[in-house]
């Protein structure tokens, strides 16, 4: 394990985030808890090889990392219940993790912590389509549970980028959305009912196939708390009827401010499309070089307009859009043809981050504004960071407000790393000012730890961290996140 | 402690005082004083809840009365702020100036409860009130984007936005909604509305028992019709919707809701598939309009002239008519359904029989049912709620010892 007493995780280029500062006592304790562990779980269950340990250490907020000091990957609801409750009365830390594609840090470890890794709990246990349920396991990816109802004509809504790889749990834990939440919400509005095992062990039941549960919406609280109340183990989803056929229609603009506007009518005429994604000047061209999708390079700004249903429906939805669109000197608009042209043009928002990825180093911004909004946010956007002499690419989910500039650096200048921080953090400000919040959907985790006091006041931050502690007395779940480090309750 | 403000108590006990602020800072000092004093407080909106549960043990009433009016209405962004205590009636109507509504279809439950008042939309997201559309268009919690409220330990706090996505921290606003006054007075309420369908049209099959009723709602919310309403009126209920009107037997009703073209073409796509299951007819807007609000208010009984108990039962959709049939073999009961079948709402012909009742969800795969109208006695000793499992009970009360340390707020009421 390098540097195992530090108090920050390592990276290249960025300043430090502080973690809580490792329990010596937990540290010195490791082959014990190793030992003990593996008397818990089935055969395989604890990671041992060094380099098996290696993904471990952080997430898809990549520049940071941090070897945990123990891995382990129970099979069973109640393999996880002994773990919890092991860890409870050891007092060791535990961060819950799916698949490991947080964008905000959520799923890095720390030092002192065991990771409790879901992904051998990825069985699909019941597929009910009369109640048009799902009951999976917690670390079933997303896609595979559209995919396995596919042939029945059914699907589950909630689609993040990351759906091939991100789990049911993971999505559960950051509440995450996806291109078409337009229509069908994010997870929240999507989730029936968990399996919740307290960190004492406990394991409780919330919500079921029934619509609404009694009690507290302990459900709603749960959904989003990034790990912190508890470990879900299972979960029942909505499934839903998949339309006919969905049409993406490419709709170029000459300045983003009018395609903003554009995106304010539509909603304002009471149309209500599944999905309507932007991308300016930067992002066009990064995506149509990664995936020519066919994206028009000579506009300012783009938006994909997606509507569903018969066909003659969609002709009629995308009749008055296409009207809106002209009263905002829309320049190019283009229908997909087929569904290979319209799989192309998905393929090409999907993998912006990717594409970015690919020709700079980049830290992707997750704040959501109100709509009317959107066009001045954007005009600040570019000048905050034109200011610190950087560029940005804008891709995001416009219909909802959530945006996501990714401000390109060179990871290896500290310099330009530090300009990138400081930009992000005043675009964050501006979401926050302008009506908005700090995330919509990749969570506070790490990054946005430090920035929590932008939108709430003390009294508010201590007001969720006393429901926190309500589940979680000790502090032992995730606990270097979401909640700046100062000023928690002794 | 000066009383900021106060009107006669309506609901509440006469004997007791009822403290109507006008701001969220006379919220806090009421809240403090009554801090200080170890004095409980009954949290009330318009008070329509009279009928309901277990009388909440408290010396004084605080109510939202006084906290009144819409905020920040705009359309384009499809959401609205509005003090906690505006009349919901005054809510609906400036949405409808504007072609919106709200997504959730709340009830007017006022005729089924036997109370009176003006329900407001703070209560109403207090209660977590959804009509039919609850299944296509979430419940009020789905709907609450942001609220401001006043916890046990008079502090005035925000959560959430008014932004549809927003994971920033703890989702506190889930939490508020329905937990019923027993957390916190909400001052004011931010949340998303969407626009009226250009079109509403209803399906009625005929003649179809419980059961291949829900089999046909289960198939038509299988299709790519967007159905936004699922509810099955037995034949001991038919009579009273549409003052009669509705074809001979019981009824099985499909809405859909939209732009015209798109309603067309889904009422063909579910009479291709369903119409050889029952004799089927097409109700235009007004009749859909008239029908669907009696539904909402659970109309079969309403104003019935009796106090006879009236359960509303939470289910998997497909195991209504199960539940319905194993209490009828126990008891005298009539029932009708919503939600696909996963809202019944039951009226017992005599005693509330909550342990039966309660058994029997059990073994039928799990739900809740909530106990809305009794006689006082019944009332007195039936828990209104469903119990809940020792190590969940014991959760929640830690939940509501974080934001209500002293037990200020409506002492009982979800007990
Ligand atoms: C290319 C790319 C595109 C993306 N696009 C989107 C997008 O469109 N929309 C979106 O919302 N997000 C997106 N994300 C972010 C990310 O995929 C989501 O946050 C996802 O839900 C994380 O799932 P995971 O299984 O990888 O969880 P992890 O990264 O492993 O964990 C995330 C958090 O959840 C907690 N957690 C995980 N499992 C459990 C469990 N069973 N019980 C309790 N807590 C748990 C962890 O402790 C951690 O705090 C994207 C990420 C990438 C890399
Ligand atoms: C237990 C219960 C179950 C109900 N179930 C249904 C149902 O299934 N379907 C239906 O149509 N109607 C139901 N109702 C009726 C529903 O409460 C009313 O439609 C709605 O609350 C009307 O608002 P009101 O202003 O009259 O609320 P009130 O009757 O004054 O209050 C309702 C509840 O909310 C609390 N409350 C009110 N305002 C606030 C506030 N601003 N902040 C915090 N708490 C507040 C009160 O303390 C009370 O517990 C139910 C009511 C209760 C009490």
């Amino acid at each position: 394990m390098s540097n195992a007493t530090s108090h920050a995780a390592e990276g290249p280029g960025c300043a430090p985030i502080a973690f809580l500062p490792p329990r010596p006592d937990v540290l010195a304790r490791r082959d014990e808890i190793m030992a003990a562990l593996t008397e818990l779980v089935s055969a395989g269950g604890v990671v041992r090889a060094p380099l098996a340990l290696k993904p471990f250490e952080t997430d898809a907020f990549v520049a940071y990392r941090q070897p945990p000091l123990a891995v382990v990957l129970p099979q069973t609801t109640a393999e996880v219940s002994a773990v919890l409750a092991y860890c409870h009365s050891a007092r060791v830390p535990v961060v819950a993790r799916g698949a490991g594609t947080s964008l905000s840090g959520g799923a890095i470890p720390q030092a002192d912590a065991v990771v409790l890794g879901l992904s051998r709990m990825n069985r699909i246990l019941e597929i009910d389509l009369e109640n048009r349920t799902a009951r999976v396991e917690a670390g079933v990816t997303n896609l595979s549970i559209s995919e396995k109802v596919a042939a029945q004509g059914f699907f589950y809504a909630p689609d993040p980028s990351s759906q091939l790889a991100c789990t049911i749990g993971g999505n559960i834990a950051m509440n995450s959305g996806g291109a078409h939440c337009l229509k069908y919400g994010v997870t929240t509005n999507n989730l029936l009912g968990v399996t919740l095992v307290l960190i004492d062990g406990t394991v409780v039941t919330l919500g079921g196939k029934h619509l609404d549960a009694g009690g507290y919406d302990l459900l709603g609280l749960v959904c989003g708390a990034e790990g912190q109340l508890g470990v879900v183990t299972e979960a029942v989803v909505r499934l839903i009827a998949r339309p006919e056929g969905a049409r993406p229609v490419l709709f170029g603009f000459d300045s983003s401010e009018e395609a903003g506007a554009c995106v304010a009518d539509i909603i304002a005429a009471g149309i209500i499309p599944v999905a309507i994604e932007f991308m300016d000047r930067p992002a066009i061209a990064i995506c149509e070089a990664f995936a020519k999708a066919g994206y028009p390079l000579d506009v300012a700004a783009l938006l994909i307009v997606e509507v569903e249903g018969a066909e003659a429906e969609m002709a009629a939805m995308l009749a008055e859009i296409v009207t809106i669109a002209r009263r905002h000197g829309v320049r190019t608009v283009r229908e997909s043809q087929s569904a290979t042209e319209a799989a192309l043009i998905w393929k090409g928002r999907k993998s912006a981050f990717g594409a970015t990825g690919r020709i700079a180093d980049y830290i992707c911004m997750d704040g959501t504004v109100p709509l009317s909004q959107l066009p001045y946010v954007l005009k600040r956007t570019g000048e905050i960071c034109a200011g610190f002499g950087l560029e940005v690419a804008n891709v995001f989910h416009a219909g909802d407000g959530n945006m996501h500039p990714l401000i390109l650096f060179n990871a290896n200048d500290p310099a330009e790393a530090a300009k990138a921080e400081a930009a992000g953090n005043e675009i964050l400000k501006l979401c926050v000012e302008a009506g908005g919040c700090l995330t919509g959907e990749h969570g506070v985790g790490l990054e946005k730890r430090d920035l929590m006091r932008f939108q709430y006041s003390e009294a508010e931050l201590a007001q969720q961290m006393a429901v926190r502690a309500a589940f979680d007395p000790l502090w032992l779940l995730n606990p270097s996140k979401v909640f700046p480090l100062e000023g928690r309750p002794a | 402690m000066t009383l900021p403000s106060m009107s006669s108590p309506s609901m509440i006990s006469p004997a007791m005082i009822l403290h109507a602020p006008r701001s969220e800072a006379e919220v806090v000092e009421i809240v403090r004083g009554a801090l200080a004093g170890a004095t409980p407080l009954a949290l009330q909106g318009g008070g329509t809840r009279a009928g309901f549960g277990h009388a909440v043990a408290a010396e004084a009433g605080l109510s939202t009365s006084a906290l009144s009016g819409i905020l920040r209405y705009t359309p384009g962004e499809m959401v609205m702020t509005a003090l906690a205590g505006t009349p919901l009636e005054e809510v609906e109507a400036a949405l409808a100036g504007q072609g919106q509504r709200l997504a959730f279809e709340p009830a007017d439950h006022r005729p089924a409860m036997g109370t009176q008042g003006v329900p407001t939309i703070g209560g109403v997201f207090a209660a977590n009130v959804s009509g039919p559309r609850r299944i296509a268009g979430g419940a009020a919690r789905d709907s609450l984007l942001g609220i401001r409220f006043v916890n046990g330990r008079g502090e005035a706090l925000s959560a959430g936005g008014r932004v549809m996505k927003n994971v920033t921290g703890l989702d506190l606003v889930k939490l508020m909604a329905g937990s019923y006054g027993t957390l916190g007075l909400m001052t004011e309420v931010t949340f998303r509305v969407l626009p009226q369908p250009e079109r509403v049209e209803t399906l009625v099959f005929s003649g179809l028992e419980d059961q291949a009723a829900a089999e046909l709602m289960a198939a038509a919310m299988a299709l790519p019709a967007d159905v936004s309403g699922a509810a099955h009126l037995p034949e001991s209920v038919r009579g009273r919707f549409l003052a009669g009107a509705l074809p001979e037997g019981a009824a099985t009703l499909l809405r859909l809701e939209g732009h015209a073209a798109s309603v067309a073409i889904r009422a063909e796509t579910l009479t291709r598939a369903l119409g050889a299951r029952a004799p089927l007819q097409r109700l235009g807007p007004e009749q859909s309009e008239s029908l669907w609000r009696a539904v909402r208010d659970i109309h079969p009984y309403a104003e019935d002239g009796t106090q006879r108990p009236l359960w509303r039962v939470s289910v998997a959709p497909m195991a209504g008519p199960g539940l319905v049939a194993a209490l009828r073999m126990e008891a005298g009961v009539d029932a009708f359904y919503d939600w696909q079948g996963g809202l019944v709402w039951l009226r017992m012909e005599a005693e509330p029989e909550a342990a039966l009742l309660r058994g029997l969800i059990a073994k039928a795969g799990g739900g809740h049912a909530t106990l809305l109208r009794a006689n006082p006695a019944a009332r007195a000793a039936i828990p209104a709620f469903e119990p809940q499992p020792a190590p969940l009970a014991a959760l929640a009360a830690r939940v509501k010892a974080s934001l209500d340390p002293h037990g200020l707020f409506n002492p009982g009421r979800m007990g």
